[in-house]
């Protein structure tokens, strides 16, 4: 039982990170059907930032309570990747709106590799520790243990995307956001501002990116210029196995896949009878995926009847 | 009746392209050194594994981002059947096409369950099946080691055609074949068939219905095309080329490792083939080939530095990747039809730009 309770912590935890970033992927994906394959190392360049503001704070002033450099980390990473993923899109994507499906992939491609070499030539090769700036206080419920940076991403995940879908659901932004969604050519006759929608959905997915990247690092202790790979792979596989472009899917996808892949190290051991390993949880979680996605082919909440026009 | 100024003739053009590739590793060996020779052999290939990509995502329009599974299939059946591993040292013809079928087996196992799927999930599952692959080849040395882990294969058997080994420099009318210089006219060999076969194919009732798959699956299926089997064919078409070029692959380098068949290994041969011009087979062997060699290249950007600055301010090795993304975003920009597009593509997006 405190095994079961312990990996459903772990995973909740884990599964909310990816929620947050396959937000990221989904609401571009809504609104320009493109895979902002660069979204992952946005969350690197997050996580980076952060850890340079706090391991300069830590530094200067090292009397100063953790909460209070972890702010500061979050207040400078936050802007740097919105800045980012503002930049992209301009000089990326918008040339290419009309272009053949692939060819903004590619240059998604393309500034994935730039933004991480540029975090390797700025912060080098080398894993950067997270300083021990949060108090580990350990709690015990029920046998499994829980400590306070869990509960902390936790509750800043959740408070994040209920804030998320206020806005998608209440604001003018919000609604201006779904009309693109649903046509832009419309979107635009009635008076929206496309242009303007789709930056702010890049400025609203590179903010949660960067939280994301500092929640990793300080979950897994370190950050390195190539952990936005598979995070960002990881994270479009919940998109997608929740129904990209679907803003609860995202939320359910990052959840289940944070789940299956802390339920699969704990159990895949036991379930083939020792025959494959926990090395095998990436298998596990994409077997689910697949499984998923052949049964239901646009995702757990997505719109049955495959790609929008 | 002859006119006044011919065009040459087409033998006369051919045969100047044949001498012109049967010379290319002379003059590469002489003029920039043999590890060039080595990157040409890599940079056919490449053109191997771009083309059979391009039959899956070029003409029958199936995003496809788990490619090198099949290249690592290839790979891994040459090296299991000739390597000292379990022993065996079949002889190269005899592995070639058993890792190639292989792999166009697996393809048509991916294949069936992803025929719903459309455009970006078909995309996902397809890197997952990859990722599913590679992760099983880095583990499968325990309980029985059948793929050695993460330490790869060694010692595999190069090609041997009878007496004649491609290991060893052979002498020829007062010239050295080394061994590079071999494996270059070999893969040649195979680049020129899989170009024959994709010629072939583009203009065939098959190339067309998947050209009609790509362009509109369900009106393709409305005017009796059998959606089902074509996409199929064009998932076991495309593997039978991943694999046979990774058997090239294993007989090449002479050690194997899942490292080699990561992720980013499918990603780059998309980018080839995107860059070049999708659908397009001279652009896709031009996007292979510049692929191949741009980051090598760019390997001389410290000299570059030197030359500007006096010193060198960043080490080219980690400079060299940057400039490679710099470049892919760049070609993509100018050229989004990539950069030998086919005509047809090019017709499409001048009419998008309207």
């Amino acid at each position: 039982m405190d095994i079961f309770l312990q990996q459903l912590i772990n995973g909740l935890v884990l599964g909310s990170v990816y929620a947050l970033v396959a937000l990221g992927y989904t609401m571009v994906y809504g609104i320009l059907e493109l895979i902002n394959f660069a979204h992952g190392e946005i969350t690197m360049m997050g996580a980076m930032v952060a850890l340079a503001v706090i391991g300069a704070l830590a530094l200067a002033a090292p009397g100063l309570p953790g909460v209070l450099v972890l702010g500061a980390g979050l207040a400078v990473a936050i802007p740097v990747c919105v800045a980012l993923g503002l930049l992209i899109e301009r000089v990326a994507y918008r040339p290419l709106r009309h272009a053949p499906r692939l060819a903004p992939l590619i240059t998604a491609i393309g500034v994935s590799i730039i933004l991480q070499n540029i975090a390797m030539l700025i912060w080098g090769k080398q894993y950067i520790p997270f300083p021990a700036i949060l108090p580990q206080a350990r709690h015990t419920v029920y046998g499994a243990s829980i400590t306070n940076v869990q509960i902390a991403i936790l509750l800043l995940a959740t408070g994040i995307m209920l804030t998320l879908i206020l806005v998608v659901r209440k604001t003018r932004l919000g609604r201006a956001m779904r009309a693109t969604a649903q046509s832009r050519q419309v979107a635009s006759l009635m008076g929206v501002d496309v242009n303007r929608v789709i930056a702010a959905t890049f400025a609203i997915g590179s903010a949660l990116a960067a939280v994301a990247g500092v929640m990793v690092s300080a979950y897994y202790g370190l950050a390195h210029y190539y952990m936005g790979f598979l995070l960002g792979l990881k994270a479009f596989s919940a998109a997608v196995l929740g129904g990209i472009g679907n803003l609860a899917g995202a939320m359910l996808g990052g959840l289940l896949l944070g789940l299956i892949e802390s339920f699969g190290a704990g159990y895949i051991g036991d379930l083939t009878g020792g025959f494959l390993g926990s090395n095998y949880q990436d298998v596990f979680a994409f077997f689910v995926l697949i499984t998923v996605l052949v049964f239901r082919p646009s995702g757990l909440l997505g719109v049955r009847g495959g790609e929008r026009a | 009746m002859p006119s006044l100024c011919p065009t040459p003739p087409r033998w006369l053009a051919f045969s100047l392209l044949a001498a012109g590739l049967a010379a290319l590793p002379f003059l590469v060996d002489a003029g920039l050194g043999r590890s060039w020779v080595r990157l040409l052999d890599l940079a056919l290939l490449y053109a191997i594994l771009a083309l059979g990509l391009n039959i899956v995502v070029g003409y029958a329009g199936l995003l496809d981002l788990g490619y090198v599974a099949f290249y690592a299939l290839g790979a891994y059946v040459y090296a299991w059947l000739s390597s000292p591993h379990f022993g065996l040292h079949l002889p190269f013809w005899a592995v070639l096409p058993l890792g190639a079928s292989l792999a166009a087996l697996f393809g048509v196992l991916l294949g069936a369950p992803t025929l719903r799927l459309r455009g970006d999930y078909l995309a996902i599952v397809t890197l997952g099946f990859g990722e599913i692959i590679r992760i099983f080849l880095n583990n499968l040395n325990a309980p029985v080691n059948i793929t050695n882990g993460p330490q790869g294969i060694n010692l595999i058997d190069p090609v041997r055609l009878g007496s004649f080994d491609l290991s060893q420099p052979h002498e020829l009318l007062g010239y050295t074949f080394t061994s590079i210089h071999l494996t270059y006219y070999l893969f040649l060999l195979f680049t020129l068939g899989v170009i024959f076969i994709s010629m072939r194919l583009e203009d065939s009732r098959i190339g067309r219905a998947w050209v009609a798959i790509r362009e509109d699956e369900v009106a393709a299926a409305a005017t009796g095309i059998n959606t089902r089997n074509l996409k199929l064919l064009a998932f076991a078409m495309g593997a039978t080329f991943g694999g046979l070029a990774g058997g090239l692959f294993a007989s090449f380098q002479g050690f194997i490792s899942p490292e080699s068949f990561n992720l980013m290994e499918s990603i780059m041969i998309l980018c080839m083939i995107v860059l070049g011009g999708m659908g397009h087979i001279p652009g896709v062997i031009f996007g292979a080939v510049v692929l191949t060699l741009l980051p090598e290249a760019l390997r001389y950007t410290g000299d570059w530095q030197r030359e500007l600055f006096g010193r060198i301010y960043i080490d080219p090795a980690d400079l060299r990747m940057l400039l490679f993304g710099l470049a892919l975003v760049a070609v993509m920009l100018y050229r989004p039809a990539g950069l030998l597009p086919s005509t047809r593509r090019r017709r499409e997006f001048a009419d998008a730009q309207e």
